[in-house]
């Protein structure tokens, strides 16, 4: 396997989807090129940063413009006590 | 993807029978991931709070419908997706079909140009919101298309079948576009966080 197969597998490779033969291609090649291992490496790394990360909590602004808009678009009696209990 | 509510299918039924409480906690459980969605694909504030009202909205009045066949916040992911789908064609940066998908790098062509192992941990090089401000900015320099696909698969773990039916592509076009999406977002990650990166903070880098 060359260098720019190994790129294009890297998806699948790393999701665990690729077939079982070419992951013993892949990573043969990988134990002899560095570059595609550090390519590898951080390929994985950036996704895992994205899926390991939480959302920041809803601004204040945010929170209080979905409380008002609760609390006019509902039927009275509805909506109101909805949109006191937004704690995000 | 959020972690799902204890209970939650006895707190969807209570909000299916109009219980307005069960409503609120399930809507606290995701109303930060519609946002962050909803600035992901639209790639402004002013959009996201419009995604997150609209969706939250249209959710209330469509309770009752949900089926209860995929998880809630599933069915909440596809109203926000297609009310933010809705804003992107708007400003026309969105089309379904295929045939207007670019074709360069589809052929292996993409050669990656920053080669260089992380330092540290992206966790451990920055502070919190740091990293969390760094990840927005970032995922903006991926074209629309890409920027959603990327965003349902690795930030919110959708599958790659599920990602392709919530967005109306084909399969082949969401692995594509999520390949190119990961191998640039390493590239642009990687100046922050390669051993050789002068300083891996966002607000402080040049």
């Amino acid at each position: 396997m060359r260098c720019r197969q190994v790129v294009d597998k890297i998806s699948e490779y790393i999701d665990g989807e690729l077939d079982p033969e070419l992951v013993r291609e892949l990573e043969r090649h990988l134990q002899h090129c560095e570059d595609c291992r550090v390519v590898v490496d951080t390929t994985r790394k950036t996704v895992e940063v994205f899926c390991h990360t939480e959302p920041a909590p809803l601004p204040n602004d945010v929170r209080e413009r979905l409380n008002q808009m609760f609390r006019h678009s509902f039927r009275k009696g509805e909506p109101t006590e909805l949109a006191r209990r937004f704690k995000h | 993807m959020p972690t799902h509510l204890d209970n939650e299918q006895s707190i969807v039924a209570a909000a299916q029978a109009g219980d307005s409480d069960a409503f609120v906690t399930l809507l606290n459980q995701y109303s930060r991931h519609i946002y962050r969605l909803g600035l992901s694909i639209t790639g402004n504030h002013q959009d996201a709070e419009d995604v997150l009202q609209e969706s939250s909205l249209k959710a209330y009045r469509a309770i009752a419908e949900f089926q209860g066949n995929s998880r809630f916040y599933t069915w909440l992911v596809r109203i926000a997706v297609n009310v933010a789908l809705g804003k992107l064609r708007k400003r026309a940066l969105w089309k379904e079909s295929s045939l207007d998908e670019p074709r360069e790098g589809d052929d292996g062509s993409y050669v990656p140009m920053e080669i260089e192992s992380w330092g540290d941990d992206p966790e451990k090089a920055c502070l919190h919101n740091e990293l969390q401000q760094l990840l927005a900015e970032v995922i903006q320099k991926l074209d629309p298309k890409s920027r959603i696909i990327f965003t349902l698969r690795d930030v919110e773990k959708f599958t790659i079948e599920e990602t392709a039916k919530l967005l109306g592509l084909s399969i082949p076009v969401v692995k594509t576009r999520l390949l190119r999406s990961r191998l640039k977002l390493r590239e642009e990650l990687t100046k922050y966080f390669g051993k050789d990166a002068r300083n891996a903070m966002p607000t402080s880098r040049r």
